[in-house]
């Protein structure tokens, strides 16, 4: 039950990018077209998990005993580029099609705040390891869903007849805006 | 002259946010009020003139290969002095910004002006180039933050003008994706004039 909860928040409830405002650049950057979007997302639910496993038992076994809490935004930041780097080596070699599929945004990743600010809330939560995984897993859903039904709409933007001094950028800003407020249906939910 | 363009076209022509579109996480997430906007911007600011400096100062030492990840030491090191005096001495506004402190380091502006200026140019010109971005930063963050804060909760730097309630939209999440957008919009319009 408690896990459901956790899951059903940070898909809908406090989605990351409509609710917590993380991941907003690849959110603006790769949501042009909905494949490439669930190509993203696909690499973010791996990179984010993986991530929040690592940081999450170097601080409770590292950083908490010896008493380097402060050294947390260092050693995430750190560990999280060698982590994307160490996955791209090795999906290479093991498995090249699942590479050809997430490869390009492996890179991306490191500078999207969404995988550094999760591996910060759980420990700020003070969620155990089997919830810290969920919470890790269901908010990359959410972020995926969130660029797939933001590239949806992106598409269908193109043909429309969108004033000149709105198009691109500030369109895009506008629709998020009112997907947002969508998602404000959601509160009180949980 | 010369060095005086590289404090101002952060500021006003290539700005960060309205133009370069970069940063837009804090951008969006701290700017329900002017002040909590103006803080953001300055931390940011610190970060960026130290980052600068710092790195500008180092990159003969440094080898080719991993001068990314010694940049992004870099940063995490001012960010994490950024965050303990914060917490010392301005808790009230530490709180408010939360998790958009630590995540300074993935700002991409930061690391953007490291890679694309202080690591090719000479120190004093790097301070000026992130004092300008910085500044042109917390100026975005400050406009946006007024505009929601005044359309938002009828306040202006925390002094109340309207009594009861005013459009709430602002203050919350949606609209802070809304403000930024119209605004980005009427800054595209008045710089093709």
């Amino acid at each position: 039950m408690e896990y459901i909860i956790i899951i059903i928040s940070a898909i809908f409830v406090n989605n990351i990018i409509f609710a917590q405002f993380l991941g907003i650049c690849p959110f603006l950057g790769v949501s042009g077209k909905l494949s490439t979007s669930v190509g993203m997302g696909g690499a973010v639910i791996f990179v984010m998990t993986l991530a929040t496993i690592v940081t999450y038992l170097i601080y409770q076994f590292i950083l908490m005993p010896f008493g380097l809490g402060f050294l947390q935004t260092i050693s995430y930041i750190l560990v999280i580029a060698a982590l994307v780097q160490m996955v791209e080596i090795i999906l290479k070699k093991v498995s090249p099609a699942l590479y050809q599929a997430l490869g390009i945004f492996l890179p991306l990743i490191t500078t999207n705040c969404a995988v550094l600010g999760v591996a910060i809330l759980v420990i700020q939560k003070d969620f155990n390891l089997m919830q810290s995984v969920v919470y890790a897993v269901a908010t990359s859903i959410g972020f995926t869903l969130a660029l797939a039904i933001f590239a949806g709409i992106r598409e269908h933007l193109e043909l429309m007849g969108v004033p000149k001094g709105m198009r691109g950028v500030p369109i895009a800003l506008v629709v998020a805006g009112l997907l947002s407020l969508a998602f404000m249906g959601f509160a009180g939910l949980v | 002259m010369n060095r005086l363009a590289y404090l101002t076209r952060g500021l006003l022509r290539n700005n960060p946010v309205f133009v370069l579109l970069l940063g837009m996480c804090p951008t969006l997430g701290v700017t329900t009020s002017a002040i909590n906007g103006l803080g953001m911007g300055l931390a940011t600011t610190f970060v960026l003139v130290t980052s600068n400096v710092a790195i500008s100062l180092v990159k003969n030492v440094i080898p080719d290969k991993v001068r990314i990840p010694a940049f992004i030491v870099i940063i995490a090191s001012f960010v994490t002095v950024v965050d303990l005096v914060m917490a010392g001495y301005a808790p009230a506004l530490h709180e408010q910004l939360g998790i958009f402190i630590p995540l300074i380091v993935v700002n991409c502006i930061v690391l953007g002006r490291a890679e694309a200026f202080a690591s090719k140019n000479r120190v004093f010109n790097s301070l000026l180039d992130g004092l300008g971005m910085g500044l042109g930063f917390a100026f975005a963050l400050t406009l946006l933050g007024s505009i929601r804060e005044v359309l938002g909760s009828g306040a202006f730097f925390g002094m109340k003008f309207i009594q009861g309630d005013a459009i709430l939209l602002f203050v919350l999440a949606p609209g802070a994706f809304i403000a930024l957008g119209y605004l980005i919009a009427l800054i595209n319009k008045l710089r093709k004039v």
